[in-house]
């Protein structure tokens, strides 16, 4: 697993949200239990919400928890996001996951500047979050935990993907094939994220559960070829399969689809450019989801095989 | 969005950019009002929010305003890549020594800014690059201390460039990404940034794109501008059935019916989530079908919503049947989705169990959700059928019906949930 594990302790913030309140239910009911030590909404310091304490700042939940918290979620309207965020880096929290949709680049790269300059990962923004088969999950990824353990199974693949929601319908086409999941991300759809592939890569490959990656893309950007990238030049152990979605969005230059950072606005994040790079790499491009799993297995077996 | 030219040189000039004497025209008349003004020889420029302009004859040199206006009366009436001129920009013509370009991008990998600077102005950056990369400088900025001036003079001078010409410049590219962060510009973009006889440095042209979703923090600039709320700027105009799509989506707040975009198919989509919906508009084209319309729902939208949606996709001319399908769904209940799309058919007096091809939407409160498609005869699927089977049965539906044989019996119910609840159609 990566990113989280059964000891990983995290906050909510906007926690009093209709959205946030059901996330929270979700995570402590999910796996092993979430450890959600706290809450912060200003304002409502005091209120718990399905057990957990209410914070105004971020440093009282701090305090109040006694030891440094690993995590947040963030989840408050986009105008308040970036104070959000920042408030929780300065406060030592070391990952945060910014469910909010519909913030400008501009503050999330300051977000994302100001995490390098603390040593801190951020996933998101727009992205549903992490989530560790039967142990944790951080975020409203996968759904209620009766839900969330329908899609998800533990096994070998790392899952990695720019929709939330196809996170889960990758992960459970894997789990009805009896292919279980390290940790699924969901690293959102903007423009700028804060953890793409190639920067997750690394802990996928040094982690020894994960032996295969399956990614979910889409038109728009830069980051398939800077996986593409990654893998030629890191003599990676984990083979990769892809999907991508919007195939059709290439006869359609200038117009979103599906996420914020979906488009086609040059000749170089069109669908057909990015599999040709894809596929340069060595990265297998699954036509329909279905046949994932068996790529994936086929992979797996070489390599279990070459080692052998 | 996209800034019209002369919207885009507003910007710069309130940055402190200095641009040359010009005016917008909506008439023959102003555009001479102007040229007169301008006491000179003048350029006549179309305001259209698309590229290739000069090639479709919507640049033009005048002499005099007698020229001006003529000139300007053509241009206005001139169609350029489907668009008419919102007007014309009447600009003096500068005596120009040299052009530079200018301009600032994200980089979403190094995610930051990073501004390209060039000595060979006036012609496409991405042709400079390809073909003189040794004429483009980039540098990349932070966006949480301050743009300071040093950092556009180390570009600029990256180049060779000294002397007075260095000292003049660099203001202007720091004033450019100072602009481009302070209004939220996805694109900031001055090209022919121009060096004039006398030395002065001047914009003669701009294009500036503002993120969208910049738009509520941006409303004082905007309403400076004139920038209605009601002009989405898009790529293309939204159609009518588009914009009918967005009055649904903004029929109440929960969730998302919506993003609803124009095709000329026979099969309708009511299809979600993001990248749910950019699976299933593939999949069903990669089967030989051919969508009505994209869309996605998303967010657990309202019976009511979901309907109107539904609604609008069946009444379109030319639909045939519907397809409502997503990934799986952790939000958006299976439940709510059914009970619209039945809603929708049987108020639009349709069998449902004709009307909807398929219905294939996994996840939360789908046990709720198949018991009432079944009691409507409705052809279901769970999970264990892919988004891509889904897409392709809903294909093969619409192809039997339309190749002109009789029309098929309601499909019996997909029996993958292993229920057998009664069925009755209504």
């Amino acid at each position: 697993m990566i990113l989280v594990d059964e000891n990983t302790t995290f906050i909510v913030q906007g926690i009093t949200g209709r959205e946030a309140v059901n996330l929270t239910r979700e995570c402590l009911d999910y796996g092993r239990g979430a450890k959600i030590v706290g809450g912060v909404t200003p304002g409502r310091r005091g209120r718990d919400v399905h057990g957990v304490p209410v914070f105004d700042t971020v440093a009282q939940a701090v305090e109040d928890h006694g030891a440094p918290i690993d995590g947040s979620v963030v989840t408050v309207p986009p105008a308040f996001t970036k104070d959000a965020v920042f408030e929780a880096l300065d406060n030592a929290i070391k990952l945060v996951v910014i469910v909010t949709e519909r913030i400008p680049r501009g503050d999330v790269a300051q977000m994302v500047e100001l995490a390098r300059e603390r040593d801190a990962r951020i996933i998101g923004p727009n992205c549903l979050g992490i989530i560790v088969p039967d142990v944790i999950k951080m975020g409203g990824i996968g759904g209620p935990a009766r839900d969330a353990a329908k899609s998800y199974s533990p096994g070998p693949v790392g899952v990695i993907s720019r929709s939330g929601g196809m996170t889960t319908e990758m992960s459970s086409t894997l789990t009805a094939a009896g292919l279980g999941q390290s940790t699924a991300v969901s690293i959102g759809g903007d423009a700028i994220i804060g953890s793409s592939y190639a920067e997750l890569m690394p802990l996928f490959e040094a982690d020894p559960q994960t032996e295969a990656i399956v990614i979910y893309t889409e038109p728009g950007g830069r980051m398939e070829a800077e996986l593409a990238r990654w893998v030629t030049e890191n003599d990676s152990r984990l083979p990769i399969v892809a999907f991508m979605a919007g195939r059709f969005m290439d006869e359609m230059p200038g117009m979103s689809f599906g996420h914020a950072g979906t488009i086609v606005e040059g000749k170089e994040d069109t669908a057909t450019e990015k599999i040709a790079r894809l596929a340069e790499a060595g990265i297998v491009v699954a036509e329909e989801i279905s046949q994932i799993p068996g790529i994936v297995a086929e992979k797996i077996a070489a390599r279990a095989a070459a080692a052998s | 969005m996209r800034f019209f030219e002369y919207e885009s040189r507003a910007i710069v000039a309130k940055a402190g950019i200095p641009v040359t004497k010009h005016g917008l025209a909506k008439s023959a008349l102003e555009a001479r009002e102007i040229a007169e003004e301008i006491a000179g020889p003048v350029v006549i420029k179309s305001q259209v929010l698309t590229g290739g302009r000069m090639k479709a004859g919507g640049v033009q040199f005048a002499e005099t305003p007698d020229e001006a206006a003529g000139h300007a009366e053509r241009v206005l009436e001139l169609e350029i890549g489907g668009h008419m001129p919102r007007g014309v920009l009447v600009d003096s013509r500068a005596a120009v020594k040299h052009e530079y370009y200018a301009g600032v991008v994200w980089d979403g990998i190094r995610k930051l800014p990073v501004m390209l600077f060039s000595d060979m102005g006036g012609i496409d950056i991405e042709e400079v690059a390809e073909q003189h990369p040794d004429h483009v400088a980039r540098g990349h900025f932070s966006t949480l201390r301050p743009f300071s001036d040093w950092q556009a003079k180390q570009l600029i001078a990256s180049l060779g460039i000294t002397g007075s010409t260095l000292n003049r410049l660099t203001p202007v590219l720091a004033k450019l990404a100072r602009l481009f962060l302070q209004y939220d510009m996805t694109l900031a973009e001055i090209n022919p940034l121009s060096e004039l006889e006398g030395g002065a440095i001047v914009a003669l042209d701009a294009h500036m794109d503002m993120e969208n979703e910049a738009r509520p923090r941006q409303q004082a600039l905007l309403r400076e501008l004139g920038v209605g709320d009601e002009e989405t700027r898009q790529a293309r105009e939204a159609t009518p059935f588009e914009l009918a799509g967005e009055e649904v989506d903004a029929q109440d707040h929960r969730g998302v019916a919506g993003n609803v975009t124009e095709f000329d198919g026979n099969l309708g989509l009511v299809i979600g989530a993001g990248g749910g919906s950019l699976t299933l508009f593939d999949a069903v084209r990669a089967h030989g079908g051919h969508p009505a319309n994209y869309c996605e729902i998303g967010g657990n939208p309202s019976v009511r919503k979901t309907c109107g949606l539904a609604k609008l996709v069946l009444e379109k001319p030319g639909v045939e049947r519907i397809a409502v399908m997503m990934s799986i769904v952790s939000n958006t209940r299976v439940d709510i989705v059914a009970r619209g799309v039945i809603k929708a058919c049987l108020e639009l007096g349709f069998d449902p169990a004709e009307k909807i091809a398929i219905f294939r939407i996994p996840g939360a409160w789908e046990e709720e959700g198949f018991k009432i498609l079944e009691k409507y005869g409705i052809d279901y699927a769970d999970r264990s059928v892919s988004l891509d089977e889904a897409a392709k049965r809903a294909v093969e539906k619409i192809e039997r019906s339309s190749i002109g044989q009789a029309k098929p019996e309601a499909e019996p119910p997909h029996q993958d949930a292993g229920q057998d609840a009664p069925r009755s159609t209504p």
